[in-house]
């Protein structure tokens, strides 16, 4: 499938492990540049953990990444971090002001982000100038994660790296995530890496589908693979959700 | 005081001793083992100090103080336990605490070079020392768990682990300094310090034993700084490896 794209991210024979427990196993594969892919797999199947080996928040126990075809020990972390950006699970915000939050990534840095600029991250995120000076304690669970994907693009990262951030949301919210995620692909090229539960969500946004099971990649390829697997355990794992 | 005065004051262990039963605290036998343990030390101590007192030897004061640093640092490492080195740490920072505090006592000639100051002096800095370490250590992990999200958000999004872990950072060390600030605020309305106190029944004039103790106090002050800083300073940059990630337990 990858033939036709440049891998944005490739993993080659990834080993990890947390204490006694074999997270990840042997896992390679590729992410295509550009191009929107979701990682599907029940949970424990090491999916969150790939993303954070991706964003170098942690590192692999045996094997290598490479991103655009780099090993990923040869990039300075802080770098890293910033060209291949994570909107964690839990959406988790500094204290104080949605600018604030949106400031955060530009503080580290020793700059200043324009009001502009951050009302124009706002309007790619759905939200209007008015979030600016709102509190993040008085945001909804839909406002928290577009905020934090908001202060993601902050970096203006090549790659994103999305941590099943419509699971707690309603139907209208995910909806509008689903469109902000297809918007920002389009609109800025961005890689983006998107772990979910929602069959259907990965059959509409995603071009490409990897399924991890017990710290294996199953099957991967393009998303209507999960339309009628050929692999045994995907065609169950599917059954068991879409029932 | 005679030993007989003494042998009364033995009411006020007896007192808990009758509590503890009557409420069923079950602290009776933690309370002999206390009263015990401080008859056997202090005494102890008072013998040591006589002969430190007259030998008028640095030795005998070096391997005081040393002493003291080294029980200090081992009662005060087991709240750090998750920290990598703590041991270390905490020397260095008794050990830099104490050179700094004597440095400028001595130095300046506000205190002689004798035994009797150094060694009581020391007592008093290493003491409070370990309590601040223990107070920082115990905050700081504390802070470290119940905010991993903020010190991973700060990360992924291209922080520093000084950055990562910055409030973390202060809000220790402002805990671990907020209770020598607040009871400096009330010495004298509510309490008067034990040392003073002892001067005074002593048959020290007054005014003299406050003008000690306002230097103690002063001296706790600049402790209660360096120590909590300095700790904290130390202990962050072993939470993380050389490619900026949180050490894992199993690293």
């Amino acid at each position: 499938m990858q033939k036709t794209y440049n891998p944005a991210i490739h993993f080659q024979q990834v080993d990890f492990h947390a204490g006694n427990t074999h997270i990840l196993k042997r896992v390679t594969g590729s992410f295509p540049q550009g191009r929107i892919t979701t990682l599907v797999g029940p949970s424990g199947a090491g999916k969150t953990t790939l993303l954070k080996l991706c964003n170098g928040l942690i590192s692999p126990d045996a094997g290598e990444i490479f991103i655009k075809n780099k090993p990923i020990g040869s990039y300075d972390p802080v770098e890293l971090r910033r060209q291949v950006g994570i909107a964690l699970q839990s959406a988790p915000m500094v204290g104080g002001t949605v600018m604030e939050n949106l400031h955060l990534p530009f503080q580290l840095q020793g700059k200043k982000l324009e009001e502009k600029e951050a009302a124009s991250l706002l309007d790619d995120v759905g939200l209007n100038q008015g979030f600016l000076g709102r509190n993040v304690k008085d945001l909804s669970g839909g406002q928290r994660q577009k905020v934090s994907i908001a202060r993601t693009l902050v970096n203006h990262p090549e790659i994103l790296l999305l941590d099943e951030i419509t699971s707690s949301l309603d139907r209208t919210s995910t909806k509008e995530i689903e469109e902000l995620i297809v918007k920002i692909n389009t609109k800025y090229g961005t890689t983006i890496i998107w772990i979910t539960h929602n069959l259907q969500q990965a059959l509409k946004v995603a071009d490409y589908t990897w399924v991890m099971m017990e710290g294996e990649v199953i099957e991967t390829g393009e998303s209507d693979l999960l339309k009628d697997p050929v692999n045994e355990k995907v065609r169950k794992f599917v059954k068991g959700e879409e029932a | 005081m005679s030993y007989f005065s003494l042998a009364l004051t033995l009411i006020f262990v007896l007192i808990p001793l009758l509590l503890s039963k009557t409420f069923q605290l079950g602290l009776e036998r933690d309370t002999i083992i206390a009263t015990v343990r401080s008859i056997i030390q202090l005494l102890l101590i008072g013998y040591v100090l006589q002969f430190v007192f007259d030998s008028e030897s640095y030795l005998f004061i070096f391997l005081m103080v040393a002493i003291m640093i080294g029980a200090a640092t081992q009662n005060a490492r087991k709240k750090g336990a998750a920290i990598k080195g703590i041991t270390w740490k905490i020397a260095i920072t008794l050990i830099f605490i104490e050179i700094l505090t004597q440095g400028i006592l001595i130095g300046f000639g506000i205190t002689p070079p004798t035994a009797q100051y150094i060694i009581s002096i020391s007592g008093m800095v290493i003491g409070n020392s370990m309590v601040l370490s223990i107070l920082f250590l115990n905050r700081f992990t504390a802070e470290m768990e119940n905010h991993q999200d903020q010190t991973e958000l700060i990360l992924s999004l291209g922080g520093t682990p000084k950055q990562a872990i910055h409030s973390q950072l202060i809000a220790a060390i402002k805990a671990s300094m907020i209770p020598t600030i607040e009871s400096q605020k009330t010495v004298g309305l509510v309490q008067l310090p034990g040392m003073m106190s002892g001067q005074i029944i002593a048959g020290a004039d007054p005014i003299q034993a406050v003008q000690f103790q306002l230097l103690i106090l002063f001296l706790l002050l600049t402790n209660a700084a360096v120590t909590s800083i300095m700790l904290g300073f130390l202990s962050y940059p072993t939470l993380f490896n050389d490619r900026m990630q949180l050490v894992r337990k199993s690293e």
